[in-house]
């Protein structure tokens, strides 16, 4: 049996919590998060309200919950479009190393690089206001070159190995080695670097509901809950400190998987050390 | 050398014009008329005339593209909507809070940075090794804002060291400085976290090589190895980190304003979205933009002349 690292299996149990009670807000939550009952408004921790209410009556415990759907929701849509974008163009540049096409993928995705996904999520919110859909956008753009990137170079160095030159003497096209050949030997790369962006996006969308141009009321979401008890900060701060810790958590249990997962799949770059 | 950065330099021409019609696509072709959009549903027809002429919007894509670009490369900006005063005086005011606070910024985390992946990286696999990559990783997850808002109950509200937020300006640089420190230090954290972790791994690929031994060979100490040849080497990594940290930095900065009420470009901006002010975001966005590209560039050049072997790319 292969031992799993410990980092794997604590980062696993962490996100899976955090998925396991986003799925269970669909069904249920301790109270409405919709319904504001101004009479239990600033309620402390303990009995009907477990982590206590907000400055608007609304039970801190179901914000959280329902705030880990919406940041799951858009850090996962926000992979997925880096994935399913980045992914064949960066197959595609290395598949025609040195061509046209290769210059004009890297040369696009520099492009894309110098575009943090905080002005990105500016410009589009400037012309078409602010929804949780501009920032899944947002953060998705921003992930297309990473995937572009770690294809690319993933599959640079298989383009050279034996079997794939077996495979074109065989008669296969780029096109299907690179989806028969390439992208299997790269997946471990891509995994380990979807629960990269994944983190990074549920930090992202957590900064830009913060600002707000990411999810609007009365959707909660955890960076949103933050801006919303900076006003309550001296006098309750519980409602800035817990919606904090939920992302470091999550984002912390992420993190942790990807190292793990790294270490399980790519033996290699463990004996190296990083 | 010359030849390389004029190749460079032709590329970073090349990447702002992108990037400026990238802008210019979104802010004043998407939207259809900017006038009519800026103004709002209820707008007279008049006034929306009005407008398009006052934006220069009566030319074609070309025209305005090219009045656009020309005037910001003579300095002018255009004129805010709201606040009817050049976008560049108003740019102006708040580079001096945003810019000096993502400076300060770079200069904390890179201060905590080295020293600490250093120590992590010379006593690995120890007790301190663990503890410092335990930190950083908490470090990575922490959100800069909300780490802002813990600085703030903490220092500000429970010890009273700092006050909670505003900007005193410039005219008493102590104060100002000191308005900044709570910020730079909560934008600080996380990056340090990266550096340091970069700066560890780079340093362990370095102490491996066989340069290493052969200085240790030759009697160099432990510690002279790594600070003469070891260091050097590991640079190269965490100065494309680095490079890449400084739009995070910008990008966190204009978060940060938010949490301590700091009037830099994050105020502008986002005062600029919810007003509809297009040649406010139009510009801003371009700025920063600008301010990435032409970083990448430094680091690249800074690269090139750290490595020589890079040149001949």
């Amino acid at each position: 049996m292969i031992r799993l690292p410990v980092s794997l299996l604590l980062g696993a149990a962490l996100s899976t919590g955090f998925l396991a009670a986003a799925l269970l807000s669909f069904v249920w939550t301790p109270h409405d998060v919709e319904n504001l009952v101004i009479a239990n408004r600033l309620q402390p921790a303990g009995g009907e309200f477990p982590l206590g209410t907000d400055q608007f009556g609304r039970d801190l415990l179901s914000m959280l919950m329902v705030g880990a759907r919406t940041s799951i929701a858009v850090a996962l849509v926000a992979v997925g479009i880096g994935i399913t974008l980045g992914v064949p163009l960066g197959l595609a540049a290395a598949a025609t190393r040195g061509s046209l096409l290769d210059e004009i993928i890297m040369r696009g995705n520099d492009l894309i690089f110098a575009f943090p996904s905080l002005v990105i999520a500016i410009l589009i919110t400037a012309v078409f206001g602010p929804s949780a859909l501009n920032a899944i956008l947002a953060i998705g753009i921003f992930n297309i070159p990473v995937f572009a990137r770690v294809a690319r170079g993933g599959a640079l160095s298989l383009w050279t190995l034996d079997y794939v030159l077996s495979a074109r003497t065989a008669g296969k096209g780029k096109v299907r080695i690179s989806a028969e050949h390439i992208l299997p030997n790269i997946a471990n790369l891509l995994i380990v670097q979807a629960t990269i962006q994944f983190s990074l996006g549920i930090l992202a969308e957590a900064a830009l509901s913060y600002v707000g141009l990411g999810a609007q009321p009365p959707t909660p979401s955890w960076g949103r809950m933050l801006a919303e008890a900076q006003t309550m900060i001296y006098t309750h701060p519980m409602l800035a400190v817990l919606p904090g810790l939920a992302i470091v958590l999550m984002v912390l249990g992420l993190n942790l998987m990807g190292d793990g997962l790294r270490d399980v799949l790519d033996p290699r770059l463990r004996r190296q050390g990083t | 050398m010359l030849r390389y950065l004029l190749n460079r330099l032709i590329s970073l021409c090349l990447s702002l014009v992108a990037a400026s019609l990238v802008i210019f696509l979104v802010i004043e072709v998407i939207p259809g008329d900017p006038a009519a959009f800026m103004l709002g549903l209820n707008a007279t027809e008049a006034n929306v005339a009005a407008l398009r002429e006052e934006l220069g919007l009566g030319g074609t894509l070309p025209e305005r593209y090219w009045a656009w670009v020309s005037g910001m490369l003579t300095g002018d900006f255009g004129t805010s909507y709201t606040y009817r005063v050049p976008v560049a005086d108003l740019i102006l005011d708040r580079l001096w809070v945003s810019l000096p606070l993502a400076g300060y910024a770079l200069a904390l985390s890179t201060a905590i940075a080295f020293p600490v992946g250093l120590i992590a990286a010379s006593r690995r696999g120890t007790a301190t090794d663990y503890g410092i990559m335990g930190g950083t990783q908490l470090g990575i997850a922490v959100p800069n804002f909300w780490f802002a808002m813990l600085l703030v109950l903490v220092f500000a509200v429970n010890l009273q060291w700092f006050s909670a937020g505003g900007f005193p300006g410039w005219a008493d640089p102590m104060a100002a400085i000191k308005a900044l420190t709570l910020p730079a230090i909560a934008l600080a954290l996380p990056q340090a976290s990266i550096l340091a972790r970069v700066m560890r791994s780079a340093l362990l690929d370095t102490l491996g090589q066989d340069y290493i031994r052969t200085a240790r060979a030759k009697g160099l100490s432990r510690r002279q190895a790594v600070i003469r040849h070891a260091l050097r080497n590991a640079l190269i990594p965490v100065l494309t980190i680095i490079g890449l940290q400084f739009s995070f930095l910008l990008a966190g900065a204009i978060i940060i304003e938010n949490v301590f009420f700091l009037p830099g470009l994050g105020r502008l901006i986002f005062q600029g979205i919810t007003q509809r002010d297009l040649v406010v975001v139009e510009s801003v966005t371009m700025l920063l933009v600008f301010a990435v590209i032409l970083v990448t560039f430094l680091v690249d050049i800074a690269y090139a002349a750290a490595d020589p072997r890079l040149r001949r790319k």
